[in-house]
């Protein structure tokens, strides 16, 4: 293999000139404003609906609403950036295709279920690292009301949520990343398998994603030859409180103790006792908005300094659950550094 | 007593509900189904009639009635009309049911937008 090789390990890619995440824009909904993040997110929706006439166009507002706000705080044009990667739970990606059709952004639509947000961070600095843009956007939306009449119950009917279910986070998130200036870089990119564990329960979705969220980590660490403890922060996207337990015993059986540095975006954002989400908030705009806000936040203040962020996810679709089919899940990682002098030491 | 003894056969047909969807895997229209093909049964062998004389509402209203008033109809048109009313009957017998979901169903979705559950 070439000396020059990007590729490290089977699964990772190192970035030679990491690319900079510029800034980060958040939105969410009234609940997650309500949450223990509520400070963190640079806007907290009034109106889930976004004075729109159905929660799927709501969810394309919120989209649209989040990419702008984030280029025009990067005080770049559209014309400035190259390619925007993006994606979104809804059948054939409809609220993310939709608003771009606004966004005047060469575009790439990315179905990586609640995966999505690391997947379009992993090729949009890829895209600038091997040379092929100058600035690049990943961004991803959930909407609470959208997934639940796709993927669960029409919002009118009154079916009682189990213990394991988790949240779909009304929410949204955008990286903006960049080649100039002082900001937390992209150093290392692990690509996730697709693991099947046979679970069947959409209501349990943490238990599905798990496996593949352990698989990915520990690849990562094994192909980057850092020890757990290199990170200040391991974060995945949306296991919640069963997931995240599930993990942690996982990683402990390989011989990897991250108890103490690690966090799940869907167990942070919500409070389950008083707010009644059971396990925890899921949906691609979970990771996407607690990343964009509350980590990416962390990693400026110089609070951290490094972060795997390993965002995770369930890909069934309404279609395979009413046919019986099992849940296969994926979790792709992304190693984001910022030291004084931008990036690795 | 009337309100007493509906308030309890009503409650154990939904403790049954509950403590199904909490053990098991089923959903929730799995155990509707369940529940509708019970009521057909109980009505059948004329069991379910003799619930509804002990627990008024409390039996009348879940929907093991609806299975109930299926079985009762088609045995009445069969009754009447031989053979075809294995057919007839179940619709005959839930008509206003039907009716009824179906108008209602209709004025709250043109008068109500679904919203964000809380």
């Amino acid at each position: 293999m070439n000396s020059n090789t990007k590729r490290l390990g089977v699964q990772t890619v190192r970035m030679q000139n990491p690319p900079k995440i510029i800034t980060t824009y958040s939105m969410v909904g009234p609940k997650e404003g309500e949450g223990p993040l509520g400070q963190y997110f640079h806007e907290v929706v009034k109106d889930d609906t976004l004075g729109k006439e159905s929660y799927e166009k709501a969810e394309s507002e919120l989209f649209y609403q989040t990419v702008i706000k984030a280029i025009e705080s990067a005080n770049l044009k559209q014309e400035d950036i190259n390619y925007i990667f993006a994606g979104d739970l809804l059948n054939q990606l409809t609220s993310t295709c939709f608003a771009a059709r606004n966004i005047n952004i060469p575009f790439f639509g990315l179905f990586g279920a609640c995966s999505t947000m690391t997947e379009s961070l992993s090729l949009a600095a890829m895209m600038i690292d091997g040379g092929f843009a100058d600035y690049t956007i990943a961004a991803t939306v959930s909407h609470f009301s959208s997934s639940e009449r796709q993927f669960r119950f029409p919002l009118e009917y009154g079916s009682v949520r189990r213990p394991t279910s988790q949240w779909t986070v009304t929410g949204a998130g955008a990286m903006i990343l960049g080649k100039e200036g002082n900001f937390p870089e992209v150093t290392y990119v692990t690509t996730g398998l697709v693991k099947d564990y046979g679970i069947k329960d959409s209501n349990n979705m943490g238990a599905a994603m798990a496996p593949a969220a352990v698989d990915t980590i520990v690849k990562h660490l094994e192909d980057t030859g850092r020890g757990e403890k290199y990170y200040d922060a391991i974060v995945t996207g949306d296991l919640g409180k069963v997931g995240k337990e599930i993990t942690l015993q996982l990683l402990e059986k390989q011989g990897y103790n991250i108890r103490d540095i690690y966090y799940d975006c869907g167990d942070l954002i919500f409070d389950d006792e008083k707010q009644g989400t059971n396990s925890g908030g899921s949906g691609c705009g979970c990771s996407a908005s607690v990343a964009c806000s509350y980590f990416y936040g962390k990693l400026m203040n110089k609070e951290i300094k490094k972060i795997l962020l390993i965002s995770t996810g369930a890909l069934m679709s309404p279609t395979s659950t009413q046919q019986g089919e099992s849940i296969p899940g994926i979790a792709h990682a992304v190693a984001i550094e910022f030291n004084s002098n931008g990036g690795e030491k | 007593m009337e309100y007493l003894s509906a308030f309890i056969v009503g409650g154990l047909i939904c403790v049954i509900g509950q403590i199904i969807l909490d053990t098991t895997k089923l959903t929730p229209a799995n155990i509707l189904v369940t529940f509708l093909l019970i009521g057909v049964v109980l009505g059948a062998f004329g069991i379910y009639d003799k619930l509804i004389e002990i627990g008024g509402a409390g039996a009348s209203v879940p929907l093991p009635s609806f299975g109930n008033s299926l079985a009762k109809g088609v045995m009445k048109a069969v009754d009447e009309k031989g053979i075809a009313g294995i057919l007839t009957g179940g619709i005959e017998g839930t008509a206003s049911g039907i009716t009824a979901s179906v108008f209602f169903g209709y004025l709250v979705a043109v008068f109500f937008n679904p919203k964000t559950k809380s």
